[in-house]
């Protein structure tokens, strides 16, 4: 009776591991694997749309490891300058998300209980909308004839519409609303959890509120800073739509390059490579996230 | 009389700034002009001209479908993996698997759609299946970055769970399957049920992997957004969006609402 049961019980285990592993050893791994060997393929015309790197003839297995892509990158200046200006913008970004995002957390973790999970709900409901209406929202705000610009305008300030749409400074303003309430999470999630004495006792030994933020109330909340910060950072190096719909010809970001190479040139090969190398700038922030995430996020998604 | 500290002034003014954007279409929804961003007074004409669009109702109902299907099958391998980060030993297998279910929540999503695009593209070539990508394969997509959020959040329901309870049962001899399906699942339903609709409400969102993954069968409502609105502001999604918004807050708040409540309701007996 009692080695059944052990037998069952370890098919069980190994039934419950088995699935999702499989899942996604098949739908996550793999499709990497690929993507790495397509990158050290070259386009051509064809249904699909590459040369094979694998061929087996007259029993042997050819590899072709085609390197063009890579020193292509390197040489063309339009991607890396790409990259460039992708790290940038996103680094700005989730710098103005953490200036907002810090504040709002902190209010909150301060309110009183009730009203915590209702300012709470009220921050992430936006994100739950679609999140491409919420940038298109903007195009209308942002554009020549938008609101932004009609109300400058009947106030006097400006006598010519300021061209914001089409710009680097509608990217950010993209990037910091639709990101926001990701920065505003973890942080409350640490910020709740901190020990108000510590506070206390540093003002009654004299520390003034600016110097108790930095010493105290910063460093204790720093895994959730950390932790919003790649929540943004991340995918905001590989954001796509935000500026394709508000950014201009100029806003050159990796992801929209990346599709563009895709959907419009259909060089995969070259795509895939892209795709390699911003997941290599992306492998230190992804790590970082990863060790904070443990701490700050799990507990409050 | 509270001072009113510089943080809480932030909340307020982060909050209108959350808000006044959506507020906005929700307004220019009802605009009669033909000019989006001039105010022509009211008129409810565009919800009507929404209404007759058959490209996007197709899409809505394509939508709604995936969503549907994607959801539960990311909560089917979401809890799976929940379950055996949080109740199996440490080994090997156990840590791959929290790295690779965890890992779509921070990529960026076109390395996923372009991944899971060539995945497709070659199994079609070495098996001749799947023969075309459309529902299926977006399905597929989805499911796989659903289940993801699924994982971390019935994880941290699985983690703070008093285990005597599952522990008690199968000591009074339930099998594991049994404890599991009679014991667990009950317990960890609001996280099972949240799981679900934030898994139904991203993959009604996505566009960008969805366009990598599908093909001309399946034109998702992101999909149609997104090409119309590439064009310049159209009145027409304006209403799409105040509907969208609307709905959206009211599953919000009902489901809010009743996970408070069913919280409240399990809590109760525990405690006394």
């Amino acid at each position: 009776m009692k080695i059944p049961t052990r037998l069952k019980w370890l098919k069980g285990r190994i039934w419950t591991i088995g699935i999702p592993y499989l899942w996604l050893l098949l739908f996550f791994a793999l499709p990497f694997a690929i993507v790495l060997k397509l990158s050290f393929s070259t386009a051509a015309i064809s249904i699909p749309p590459y040369e094979a790197t694998f061929q087996y003839a007259d029993n042997v297995l050819n590899v072709f490891l085609h390197f063009g892509n890579y020193l292509m990158l390197l040489d063309d200046s339009l991607y890396y300058m790409a990259y460039l200006s992708s790290l940038k913008m996103a680094f700005i970004s989730t710098i103005g998300c953490l200036i907002i995002g810090y504040p709002m957390a902190y209010a909150i973790a301060r309110a009183p209980a009730r009203l915590q999970t209702v300012l709470l709900l009220l921050v992430m409901l936006p994100s739950w909308t679609s999140f491409l209406i919420r940038v298109y929202a903007w195009m209308g705000i942002l554009s020549n004839t938008g609101i932004i610009n009609s109300m400058l305008m009947w106030l006097g300030v400006i006598s010519e519409p300021l061209q914001i749409l089409n710009t680097n400074v509608a990217v950010y303003i993209g990037i910091i609303y639709a990101y926001l309430p990701f920065m505003i999470l973890p942080l409350y999630a640490t910020l709740v959890k901190l020990d108000m004495s510590l506070i206390e006792a540093a003002s009654d030994l004299g520390s003034s509120r600016i110097n108790t933020f930095w010493k105290i109330t910063l460093p204790l909340s720093k895994s959730g800073v950390i932790a919003g910060s790649m929540l943004v950072f991340i995918p905001a190096v590989g954001e796509f739509v935000i500026p394709e719909l508000l950014g201009g010809p100029d806003s050159l970001m990796i992801g929209r390059v990346l599709w563009q190479e895709f959907f419009n040139n259909r060089d995969w090969p070259v795509a895939s490579s892209l795709a390699i190398v911003m997941l290599g700038l992306l492998i230190i922030p992804i790590t970082l996230f990863h060790r904070y995430q443990a701490r700050s996020l799990e507990k409050d998604l | 009389m509270k001072k009113l500290s510089f943080s809480s002034v932030m909340l307020w003014f982060g909050l209108l700034f959350l808000y006044a954007p959506m507020l906005v279409l929700v307004i220019y929804s009802f605009n009669d002009s033909k000019l989006v961003t001039v105010w022509g007074g009211f008129s409810p004409k565009w919800y009507g001209e929404l209404f007759e669009d058959q490209q996007i109702l197709d899409a809505v109902w394509t939508s709604l479908r995936i969503a549907f299907y994607s959801s539960t099958m990311a909560v089917v391998i979401g809890t799976m993996a929940a379950f055996v980060m949080t109740r199996f030993k440490r080994s090997w297998a156990k840590l791959t698997l929290s790295n690779m279910i965890t890992a779509p929540l921070v990529m960026p999503e076109v390395i996923t759609g372009l991944s899971l695009l060539l995945l497709f593209v070659h199994m079609a070539d070495l098996f001749g299946w799947p023969k075309e990508r459309g529902m299926l394969t977006v399905w597929i997509a989805h499911s796989t970055f659903c289940a993801a959020y699924v994982a971390v959040v019935v994880s941290s329901r699985l983690r703070e769970l008093d285990r005597s309870i599952e522990e008690a049962a199968m000591d009074l001899g339930a099998t594991p399957l049994k404890t599991f399906f009679v014991i667990t699942v009950p317990m960890i339903s609001p996280a099972l049920m949240a799981g679900w609709l934030l898994s139904f409400s991203l993959s009604l969102d996505d566009l960008v992997i969805a366009s990598f993954a599908s093909g001309p069968g399946a034109t998702t409502l992101p999909m149609v957004v997104f090409s119309s609105v590439r064009m310049g502001i159209s009145p027409k999604i304006n209403a799409l969006a105040t509907l969208i918004i609307l709905s959206v807050s009211l599953i919000a708040f009902l489901s809010w609402y009743m996970a408070r409540r069913a919280e409240k309701r399990d809590r109760m007996p525990i405690n006394e």
